[in-house]
């Protein structure tokens, strides 16, 4: 199968003799979903700014899509946490849905074309009532789905969740993986998250970034593999839920 | 009150009339500026360059008046000090090596003390509280014309970069991604903001003038739910205040500056706890 991502050997410290990533080496197979897990400050954010071009390695390389990450951002989609953009920002939820589909075209105008992709996403994440309200009026969940389709509108093959659960409700968790389910069968998704109970839900692989990276198979990691990442014991919760998704229509219905 | 806008139209109130318009001229750019400095968060940047277009008039006064520099006049010192500490800031928090907040507060006490220092051993009367308190005695036709100037640099390109604006606004990590020059969006909102806060000095001062460039704005926000209405909003705010700060001024021969600054901040005060009510009635009411 096609890696859409692979990283080689990447060192990085964001000052010099200290390395915040070491040695890091592995890929990730177009189709895949995975999990990115440790514990905080080990790594995740950076790992996901590195992937996104947004830094850049000391040594070691990084090919998304056989290419740099700056250059094959236009194919990535990335939805930041809600909480660290301006909750008072005055903007609507179709502008930005729209954002998603700013090109590198000189004036950064909309085509009529890019209004219905971001109608569409928007649909997806079954929010297309929201289109006139204001960002700032949403609950935490609308948000973060808000966001989600700013990265889909943009028709991504690459899609890069940072922390999706954290600081929402469980029933706005529950329609969040309902959505998730949806997207994987689409694109490849890699999601950061500090939820070990994340790795079970429909992931294959997990990403476990404690300064080293390791890779596991989402269905033989266990408590100890966690535990080694870790350094501590810690609880791991398996899910077990079924999707019914209709993903033509947008709307997932969750069993 | 008959006699006093009897009096406001005489010829001899020629003062008056520049200042109003400038302040009216003046609310385009203050609208869209004003907006961005306070969605963005740089109010303190923009006060930095306030402070530091003292640094700039110090110098040019004394390269004036000592070494004959007749060109050096106090506005073009005033504008090179103001972008000279927005632009050095700007860099420093674009490539975040050091504390942001630390960075600010050096450059807005090196602009005060380099313009104290160079007004003391510049000959000749210079009009120090004028520029610190603002004095509307000051303002020239020419502020007029460069007012203008400045609407013209500061609207247009508002309009026909809204997009890559409103993205760089919002979410600068994101409009990167997806290929806008946010850096340069920056850079470039930072020097038209220190030429803003230059041409409003004789108005407000330079201790209040960032006031003037704040109060509207967040006013509007209290009311609006998009960037562009944002700034319309706060343009006519701005022209508001502004008119009625330097009429009020007038009529009870107060300074203009502080007068300005009160009547925005009653208006914003008052916005505000009406905005908050009705925000609290609307959760209430959908519990959302």
């Amino acid at each position: 199968m096609e890696n859409i991502i692979e990283v080689e050997n990447l060192n990085f410290g964001y000052e010099p003799g200290s390395l915040t990533l070491e040695a890091v080496s592995f890929t990730v197979p177009r189709g895949s979903s995975g999990c990115i897990v440790g514990p905080n400050g080990g790594g995740k954010s950076t790992l996901l700014k590195l992937l996104l071009g947004l830094l850049v390695p000391v040594s070691g390389g990084i090919r998304i899509f056989g290419k740099s990450p700056a250059a094959a951002r236009e194919k990535v989609g990335y939805m930041p946490q809600y909480h660290k953009l301006d909750a008072a920002f005055p903007v609507s939820v179709l502008e930005v849905a729209l954002m998603g589909r700013m090109r590198r075209n000189f004036w950064g105008r909309y085509s009529k074309a890019d209004r219905i992709a971001a109608l569409e996403a928007l649909d997806e994440m079954g929010i297309a009532d929201l289109e006139n309200r204001s960002f700032s009026a949403l609950s935490g969940g609308q948000r973060q789905r808000v966001l989600i389709a700013r990265a889909l509108a943009g028709d991504p093959e690459l899609l890069l969740l940072d922390e999706p659960t954290a600081n929402i409700d469980p029933g706005a968790e529950e329609q969040f993986h309902g959505a998730l389910e949806c997207l994987r069968k689409r694109m490849t998704v890699l999601t950061v998250s500090h939820d070990l109970g994340f790795v079970s839900r429909g992931n294959d692989l997990v990403i476990c970034v404690n300064r080293f990276v390791s890779l596991h198979e989402a269905a033989t990691f266990t408590a100890d593999t966690a535990n080694a990442v870790y350094h501590h014991d810690v609880d791991m919760i398996k899910h077990t839920h079924h999707c019914f998704c209709n993903c033509s229509g947008g709307e997932c219905s969750h069993d | 009150m008959i006699d006093f806008f009897r009096q406001l139209f005489q010829p001899e109130m020629s003062f008056l009339h520049l200042a109003l318009a400038l302040g009216i001229l003046a609310s385009p750019a203050l609208g869209v500026i004003g907006t961005l400095v306070v969605t963005k968060r740089i109010s303190s940047i923009a006060g930095a360059g306030a402070h530091a277009a003292l640094g700039g008039v110090g110098i040019a006064l004394y390269l004036q008046r000592v070494l004959f520099w007749s060109w050096c006049t106090a506005t073009a010192g005033a504008i090179a000090g103001a972008m000279a500490a927005a632009l050095l800031v700007g860099i420093v928090s674009l490539s975040a090596r050091e504390r942001e907040d630390t960075v600010i507060a050096v450059v807005w006490a090196l602009g005060m003390s380099l313009g104290l220092l160079f007004l003391d051993k510049t000959p000749g009367y210079v009009d120090l509280q004028g520029y610190l308190f603002g004095n509307i005695l000051l303002v020239t036709a020419n502020d007029l014309w460069m007012t203008l100037a400045l609407d013209a640099i500061v609207v247009i390109p508002a309009v026909i970069f809204y997009n890559p604006l409103l993205a760089t606004c919002f979410d600068g990590t994101f409009a990167v991604l997806r290929g806008v020059r946010t850096s340069l969006f920056y850079l470039v909102l930072l020097a038209l903001t220190a030429l803003t806060v230059v041409l409003l000095i004789n108005v407000a001062g330079i201790v209040l003038v960032i006031a003037l460039l704040t109060l509207p704005a967040a006013t509007a926000g209290c009311f609006t739910r998009h960037l562009w209405s944002m700034m319309v909003c706060s343009g006519i705010f701005s022209a508001l205040f502004i008119s009625a700060g330097l009429l009020l001024s007038f009529y009870f021969s107060l300074p203009s500056g502080p007068v300005i600054v009160l009547a925005a901040a009653l208006v914003y005060v008052i916005s505000l706890l009406f905005s908050s009510r009705r925000r609290g009635e609307k959760n209430s009411a959908g519990g959302n």
